[in-house]
This record gives structure tokens, C-alpha cells and sequence, in this order.
């Protein structure tokens, strides 16, 4: 289509476009979206079926931490092209977000503690089912 | 001085790869994103700074959920649907992750066409993945309208702990917003692509510079960001 308008920069980022250093134009095989494609859906049904078949306990968290990491994993390399680009890109965007894993952890050590405070001041039911996946099901029958 | 631009021919040659290659590319008096052009490292830096306003939020909800003394509500009785008389666990949000990820797909591909100018297939599969955009807010608003009537409010609900209501309708509120925004510039930007803007280097409407078709590569990283959120929302607020 409009091949008559191509100049000969077009025609040259047409040709390197494979070599994924380019500054522009990240051209892949159409195939290899398409197999990611296939394995996000693989890997939704995965993550959903934990949740149909109730897996419970430290099994369902591993499997939904996998489930979850493999799919972003999959999106940021293929689908937002991060595996063709250079490191100093690659370092700069996805080691930021690293830090997020400390917030977490404070955050859970407080959160730890709040609920500790709120159970011996307030008298709150001591049954930990806040911290156990589902632990609702358990306590609703 | 001589101000090295992103569309200079293929500035990544002959520079060393891996971590040679980072030390290399941040020395000084140079742009550092050799693979990236303006336009594009802006929406990266953008969509990290996203990345900290989604995990504030997310983390949030994990501290009052593990703080709070009361049952959570179980998302997977909380989101299911009665379909033919029979109860699906959370069915709904299954269908809608099947949607944003076909969404990202087709924008992948649109994004394929676009750099092979094939402006119509470009146009239609952006219009698709606005489509399934669409579709995916109109399931939430479903969603929204089915826990409100239901009695879920940001202050309290009839399943268990308050903070259910208030992190549900925080962080999938504004990954509901995310998304809208979205399908609007998919739709400029597809009738960009149909009329041939890209083809005449027609300026945009936020910028003097030239409209070129990577324009809608950036669309599809900020797209294909939105489905990334949304597998961290579906893990931890859904399944855990």
C-alpha cells in the first residue's frame, strides 16, 4: 500500500527494522504476537482456574504471584517491545519500580503491627483471617 | 554544536550492547535513549511514574487489608454472576481480563500494520482495540452498578471489612479512567491513521513536530500498560 510514497529513509527503516536497535519503528513478526497472545490467554485461564478449582493456602498465593509475574513479564518484553531496546532504556525504566518492593515490605511490617495494636487495645476478634487468602470462606460458614 | 535527534539514521550502530553499552550510552554530552526517540522515553517516563501512583494505591489496600481485624469480603463470591441458574466465581472479571487482553493484542498488530503503512488494517485494529476498550469500561460500570445496589459503598458494605468498598472503587476507578482515556486517543489517532496524516507528516494538536506513525507504537505502550495493570489488579485485589 502507497509503496509509490516510500522515501529512502522509509525504505531503510523498513530494512533495519528487524535488528531492533533502530530509534524508530519496532516492526516484529506478526507470528510472535500472535503466540503471545495465545500464551496470555493460557496463562489468564491458569491464573482464573486457581481461583474456580479454590486452591487455598501458600499454594494459591505462589500461583497467583507466578501466574501474574509471567504475563507482565510477557507484555513489557514483547507487546511493549522492552526486549529489543537498549539496556540503558531497559535499566532506567524497570529498576525504579524495584524500590516498590521496600514500600511494601515497611508497609506490611506496619501493617503487622496495626493489626496487633488493634487486636490487644480494641479487643477485636483475634482470628487472623485477614492475612489468609479467602480466610473469609473459612469463617462465613 | 550539533543536537543529535531521535531521527538520526540508526544511532544505536556501532555502539557496545549490554551493561558496556549502558555506561556508554549515559556518558556525558549525549542522548542517553539510543533506541528510543523523544516521544517515546517520555511516554516510558510517564508510564514509571504511573507505575508509582498504581502501587500506592495497591499497597495501600494491602495495609488495610491486613491491618483491618474484620473478615475481608471473599472477591470470589463478591464478583460472582448467576448465569442459566448457575453461579460462576468471578466470571465477570474473567471475561473482562479476556477482553483487555485481546485488546492488547490487536493493538500490537495495529502497530505492525502502521509501520508497513497499511493504513486501513492500522486503523481498523486501533478502532478494534477501542472497541474491546469500550466494551471492557461498559463491564465495569456493569460491575460498579451490581456491588452499589448491592450495598458496597466506600465507607462499608454487607460483606465484611469497610476497606473492601473504598480500595474496589479507588483502584479500579481509576484504572476504569485509564482505560477511557485510551479508547479516546485510539480513536484520534485511528482517524489520523484512515485519513493519512502520518503520510504528510502532519503536525499534531499538542505539538509543532512532525506526526510520524510512531505515534501509534506510543499509543501502544501506554495501551499495552493499561492490560499490564490490570494483570496486577486481577492477581492481587481479585484472586488473592
Amino acid at each position: 500500500m502507497l509503496t509509490s510514497d516510500l522515501t529512502s529513509e522509509d525504505t531503510h527503516s523498513a530494512a533495519v527494522a528487524h535488528k531492533g536497535a533502530e530509534a524508530h519503528g519496532q516492526q516484529h513478526p506478526v507470528k510472535l504476537y500472535l503466540v503471545v497472545w495465545g500464551w496470555l490467554f493460557v496463562l489468564s485461564t491458569c491464573s482464573y482456574l486457581i481461583d474456580y478449582f479454590d486452591v487455598q493456602g501458600y499454594l494459591r498465593w505462589f500461583l497467583i504471584l507466578v501466574f501474574m509475574i509471567l504475563k507482565a513479564g510477557l507484555i513489557v518484553a514483547v507487546f511493549m517491545h522492552m526486549a529489543w531496546e537498549r539496556l540503558a532504556l531497559v535499566t532506567a525504566i524497570l529498576t525504579p519500580p524495584l524500590a516498590l518492593l521496600t514500600f511494601v515490605a515497611v508497609m506490611a511490617v506496619e501493617s503487622d503491627y496495626t493489626h496487633d495494636d488493634r487486636v490487644t487495645y480494641f479487643g477485636a476478634d483475634h482470628t487472623d483471617v485477614a492475612t489468609t487468602p479467602a480466610g473469609h470462606a473459612h469463617n462465613a460458614e | 554544536m550539533t543536537v543529535e535527534t531521535a531521527s538520526s539514521k540508526n544511532p544505536a550502530q556501532h555502539r557496545p550492547d549490554g551493561l558496556r553499552g549502558v555506561f556508554a550510552d549515559w556518558g556525558s554530552d549525549q542522548r542517553s535513549f539510543k533506541s528510543a526517540s523523544w516521544g517515546k522515553a517520555m511516554m516510558w517516563i510517564f508510564l514509571v511514574s504511573d507505575t508509582f501512583i498504581f502501587s500506592c494505591f495497591l499497597i495501600s489496600y494491602m495495609t488495610v487489608r491486613m491491618s483491618t481485624t474484620v473478615p475481608w469480603p471473599h472477591p470470589s463470591e463478591v464478583f460472582a454472576l448467576t448465569i442459566g441458574g448457575k453461579t460462576i466465581p468471578l466470571i465477570l472479571i474473567a471475561i473482562m481480563t479476556f477482553i483487555l487482553i485481546t485488546s492488547s493484542g490487536t493493538m500490537a498488530m495495529a502497530v505492525n500494520f502502521a509501520y508497513s503503512r497499511n493504513r486501513r488494517n492500522a486503523a481498523l485494529l486501533m478502532l478494534a482495540t477501542a472497541f474491546f476498550g469500550a466494551t471492557f469500561v461498559g463491564m465495569q460500570a456493569f460491575e460498579w452498578t451490581k456491588l452499589i445496589r448491592e450495598g458496597v459503598r466506600p465507607w462499608g458494605n454487607p460483606f465484611g471489612a469497610a476497606q473492601f468498598g473504598s480500595s474496589f472503587f479507588m483502584i479500579t476507578g481509576f484504572h476504569g479512567f485509564h482505560v477511557s482515556m485510551g479508547v479516546i486517543f485510539l480513536l484520534l489517532i485511528a482517524r489520523n491513521v484512515w485519513r493519512g496524516d502520518y503520510e504528510v507528516e502532519k503536525r499534531g494538536f499538542f505539538t509543532g513536530r512532525k506526526g510520524r506513525y510512531e505515534i501509534v507504537e506510543i499509543m501502544g505502550l501506554y495501551w499495552h500498560f493499561v492490560d499490564l495493570v490490570w494483570v496486577f489488579i486481577f492477581a492481587l485485589f481479585y484472586l488473592w
